[in-house]
């Protein structure tokens, strides 16, 4: 989750009122942000993928003014008309949508420019996933001429100077020689034309999603009146996005114009700021919180978190992209209230608790192998390929990830390689050493996902003086005690020795092996001591117990 | 002094040991008088200064003793007396000689050496063989007895300290005939308790371990009990044991119980569907991206519900939201992984409820999978404790009131909600327990009321659902004080052994 800083004595001013630092932190943290640290003049905030628009200082100082009651309800934004049009041409297909603005009468300095490029930047992150779903741009107004069009190009046939390089190029060389181009270039792979803005004049303002040109995408001090694009996929994304960024803008100082975007098929009008209207049921929210607020008291609240409210009506800001239901303006309606505000109640419902009947039993067989004095271990249910494979002389259909980090990369089909691994890894630990587990594996088989689970339990005893009877007695006490009766059949396995390996039958069906470990395996795991071991299946013994 | 406490602790073997020493002071005298072997008395003798009975003294000395050679020797006569006596007047050829001899050929050749060096002999070469006479100083040799000869018949061992004649020594522990040994030497020196002990008349037959031949024929009534040392520390044993999450997982699963939920468990490889989708997980949520979840081949079957859930992502369907206003993507949504969080437990426990089985409350105890590489804060996998709550009355109060009860069970008193973010609760909140030692709040996990997008596909018709996906990873590390994460499964047998039991 991205995370924000901001210059607390801007902060303060913005918000018009400044807290004591505990006061301060305690309300960041109620408002619905994580607060990470206060440190000198800076706050650390980091901010809920939920909330694009707190990704500001003026977003966020506006949520928290309000919040605080400094200044609260629904602000106004005025946007007058430029008169100014963006044609869309039919070509731009693979990043079909745009919404833009004019913004006039801003300041900038060295500092303001950096701060509108880190809005822009985290808001590309986050909300336009990484410039995939959408990405920005800002131009001064007085270096291109309306209308703009906005137009798939093979790049080719393009020649412009991005932003931040030496001089003019060819568009189809920013891909590989630009830095952004090189970001951004797989979100691309598939295209054969770019889409770039161009002038009037036919300058060409930017190659999306990468870069601006210099010419005429350069902001700096001088600057007073800007065009702002936004593009995108999702035409919603792309118009919320620019109702963030003007408004942003507006608080900045700034005034907004709207464009008229010139669409094959329609023409829309951007940005459009006017409050989007949600009814609003109070019995469910009362319902929802445990509350008996009245209206007033909702309308307090919604105004609050920046609402505006009218007869049963919620005013949503045009820049909050979260509010899809109802019980979305119940949380803020909370947030509001106070989280802290909510007292613990305990209502007086009967239900009845139940155990699962796998967990019984595997709590159950604890208990017996815990009287024999055999010691739980816990491992990892990921584990190599090798350990499941190689070292037990087996080679059998075991489950990859197809991504994991680290070198644990296969489903474990056996608990028992992780039992000798535990073994291995603590010789220098007194012996005897009996150990179990109860755990999960995972083979391929029919079900949803191709993979069948089974809960397993295996055991392995090893000491000087171990043998197959002293596992055999495990298996006995243990299917004595559930009352079950069971054979072992004499077969054959590679990872363990001839004549000392037999199959666990129960009701006619192989439920395990129980044997004495070959001589190679234990040499392949690095050991000197004979092992016995039995592992079995425990969702077949819960049919049988049950 | 009382001596009876003393006398009374006494075991057999050191009541055995302790007439000897009325006499004896070294070892290997103590054990011939007492009749023990030796082991027996260095035991019993290592007990006794325990109880500053004694003092155990040792010493090195350098011992002599009869090599191979010289248990011959001792018993046959040296071989240049052999030699000599088997020499006449006339010289004799050397093979001749050494046949009537019966010496060995290196013994022979020795023999000559010796001789020729105490001019006992005369030795002139014929052709190629030597022939020997022995001359008159070899006739007075072989009268008087030579002092090796003297030398052997004294009784060996012997220690080397009493013999003056280094060089004998030497010379005869050349030719084979004595070794020489470092030898330990065992003294005892009794104290004035000691003496005082020695001086009782102390029974030797008292009861040690009491068997049931004894109790059989009632013997042991006319026998005395052996006190022992209560208060000496005792051999290590091991007893058998649960793995000590276990432990807390199972305290865990006891109190969620005892609150009246049902138990869910479920499957660790599921669909995207069922572990994000059902949950309305935006499919381009960053989440969903390869480096947090571990994903597998394959493509899953959907459950016939799948259609509402893309309806609910796609414009709200019948749940009265706008939805994500996004096409769902069918192969997105078939995507299999590892669950990264047991909430999916409680979306497929959902879509079994029907509305007469309201109110209904579940818990989960279960491992969860984040693609993270170890380290001593990251697992790839771990517990979640998960619960839900479906109650048409239910609201976030109660969600606040079930969270608190658990936690004052887990051993905080105190817990706060905060406003958080997760795509299938509305309102979200994190949750947090204020910790009684140091004094600050730590965060444990998220909690909500789940958002009808998730509920109503689900469920058939919108109801309160309260919901909360807890980490415990914290609270267990942190009872048996584990700094490093992964020592939670590091399975070492030490630690396992010696883990205190969960006391809560």
């Amino acid at each position: 989750m991205p995370t924000i800083t901001l210059n607390k004595t801007v902060f303060e001013k913005l918000v018009g009122k400044e807290l004591p630092l505990e006061q301060l932190k305690d309300r960041i943290s109620m408002l619905g942000t994580d607060l990470e640290k206060i440190e000198g003049n800076e706050i650390h905030v980091e901010i809920f993928p939920n909330r694009p628009d707190l990704l500001s200082e003026q977003g966020f100082a506006r949520a928290f003014s309000s919040f605080i009651g400094v200044k609260t309800g629904l602000r106004k934004y005025e946007v007058k008309k430029s008169g100014e049009k963006i044609i869309v041409d039919p070509s731009v297909s693979m990043r079909p949508y745009t919404a833009c603005a004019i913004v006039k009468n801003l300041t900038f300095s060295e500092e303001r420019i950096k701060e509108i490029m880190q809005v822009q930047e985290k808001l590309a992150v986050t909300f336009g996933r990484n410039r995939k779903k959408s990405a920005y741009g800002i131009y001064p107004i007085d270096k291109i001429t309306f209308p703009v069009t906005y137009i798939a190009k093979d790049p080719s046939t393009v020649t412009f100077w991005p932003l931040g390089m030496e001089g003019n190029m060819n568009a189809s060389e920013v891909l590989e020689k630009h830095p952004k181009g090189q970001t951004y270039k797989h979100l691309t792979e598939s295209w054969k034309k770019y889409p770039f803005f161009i002038d009037a004049k036919q300058k060409v303002m930017c190659m999306l999603p990468f870069t601006n040109s210099h010419d005429t995408g350069k902001v700096d001090d001088d600057t007073k009146d800007v065009f702002v694009e936004c593009t995108g996929n999702d035409l919603q994304n792309v118009q919320l996005a620019l109702n963030i960024i003007t408004t942003v803008l507006a608080d900045m100082g700034g005034q907004i114009y709207s464009l008229d975007i010139e669409y094959p098929d329609k023409t829309i009008t951007t940005p459009d700021l006017t409050p989007k209207k949600m009814d609003l049921d109070l019995s469910y929210i009362n319902k929802l919180l445990g509350l008996k607020l009245g209206e007033n008291k909702v309308k307090d609240l919604l105004e609050k978190m920046g609402f505006g409210y009218e007869k049963g009506e919620v005013l949503i800001p045009a820049y909050r992209a979260d509010i899809l239901h109802q019980a979305d303006l119940v949380e803020d309606i909370a947030i509001a209230y106070g989280y802290e505000n909510f007292e613990e109640e305990i209502p007086n419902v009967a239900t009845i608790g139940e155990e699962s009947q796998l967990e019984k039993l595997s709590r159950k067989i604890r208990d017996i192998l815990i009287g024999l004095r055999l010691l739980e271990v816990k491992n990892y249910h990921l584990t190599t390929r090798e350990d499941l494979n190689e070292k037990l002389n087996v080679e059998e259909d075991v489950i990859p990830l197809q991504n994991a980090l680290g070198e644990h990369n296969h489903l474990r089909n056996k608990i028992l390689s992780s039992l000798l691994k535990n073994l291995a890894d603590n010789q220098h630990h007194e012996y005897p050493q009996n150990l179990f587990e109860i755990g999960r594996v995972f083979t391929s088989g029919k079900s949803e996902t191709g993979i069948v689970e089974k809960e397993h339990l295996a055991v392995v005893l090893c000491h000087e003086k171990t043998d197959f009877t002293e596992v055999k007695q495990v298996l006995d006490t243990l299917m004595q005690s559930f009352g079950i009766e069971y054979e072992v059949k004499e077969s054959s396995h590679p990872s363990y020795i001839k004549g000392r390996v037999g199959e666990i039958i129960l009701d006619g069906k192989k439920v395990g092996v129980i044997g004495e470990l070959h001589p190679t395996v234990i040499e392949k795991w690095g050991m000197l001591m004979p092992i016995v071991c039995l592992e079995m299946d425990v969702d077949l013994l819960l049919k049988v117990t049950l | 002094m009382d001596l009876q406490p003393l006398i009374a602790k006494l075991h057999p073997l050191e009541r055995q040991v302790l007439p000897a020493l009325k006499t004896e002071t070294e070892l290997t005298a103590i054990c011939k008088k007492a009749g023990m072997q030796e082991v027996e008395v260095i035991r019993s003798l290592q007990w006794l200064e325990n109880k500053e009975v004694l003092k155990i003294n040792s010493k090195k000395i350098r011992i002599i003793s009869l090599d191979k050679d010289g248990k011959t020797y001792k018993e046959h006569g040296l071989p240049e007396k052999i030699f000599l006596s088997t020499l006449t007047e006339e010289f004799k050829g050397l093979n001749i000689i050494t046949k009537k001899s019966k010496l060995s050929r290196a013994e022979v050749n020795a023999c000559i050496g010796l001789l020729k060096r105490k001019e006992a002999i005369d030795i002139q070469k014929e052709k190629d063989e030597l022939s020997i006479k022995i001359n008159d100083k070899g006739k007075e040799l072989l009268k008087a007895a030579s002092p090796e000869e003297d030398f052997l018949k004294l009784d060996f061992p012997l220690e080397e300290s009493e013999i003056k004649d280094r060089t004998l020594i030497r010379d005869l522990s050349k030719r084979g005939i004595l070794k020489i040994e470092e030898r330990k030497i065992i003294t005892v020196g009794l104290t004035p308790l000691g003496h005082e002990l020695v001086a009782k008349d102390i029974v030797g037959e008292v009861v040690n371990r009491l068997t049931s031949k004894m109790l059989k024929d009632g013997s042991w009534k006319k026998k005395e009990f052996r006190s022992y040392d209560v208060e000496i520390n005792v051999p290590k044993v091991y007893p058998g044991k649960k793995h000590f999450v276990n432990e807390a997982v199972e305290y865990i699963r006891s109190i969620w119980l005892e609150m009246g939920f049902k138990e869910m468990t479920g499957n660790y490889v599921q669909s995207a569907f069922w572990d994000l989708d059902a949950l309305f997980v935006p499919q381009d949520h960053p989440a969903r991206e390869m480096q947090d979840t571990f994903y597998l081949k394959g493509k899953a079957e959907l459950p016939e519900l799948w259609k509402k859930v893309k309806a609910a992502h796609e414009n709200g369907g019948d749940t009265g939201s706008k939805g994500w206003q996004y096409t769902f993507s069918e192969d997105e949504t078939k995507k299999i992984l590892l669950r990264t969080h047991t909430t999916v437990l409680s979306a497929q426990t959902i879509s079994h409820l029907k509305k007469e089985d309201l109110p209904a409350k579940f818990f989960a105890v279960g491992k969860v999978f984040r693609n993270e590489a170890l380290d001593w804060k990251h697992l790839f996998e771990f517990y979640q404790v998960e619960g839900i709550v479906i109650d048409p009355d239910a609201n976030l109060k109660h969600l606040k009131g079930y969270l608190t009860q658990f936690y004052k069970k887990m051993g905080y008193s105190k817990v706060r909600m905060r406003p958080a973010h997760f795509p299938y609760t509305e309102p979200s909140l994190e949750v947090d327990v204020f910790h009684p030692v140091k004094k600050e709040w730590i965060e444990l996990g998220g909690a909500g009321i789940f958002r009808p997008e998730v509920i109503k596909p689900l469920l058939g018709f919108d109801c309160p659902v309260l919901a909360w996906g807890q980490g415990m990873g914290r609270i267990i590390s942190e009872y048996w004080k584990i700094t490093d994460i992964r020592d939670l499964y590091k399975n070492d047998l030490k630690q396992l052994r010696e883990a205190k039991t969960w006391l809560r």
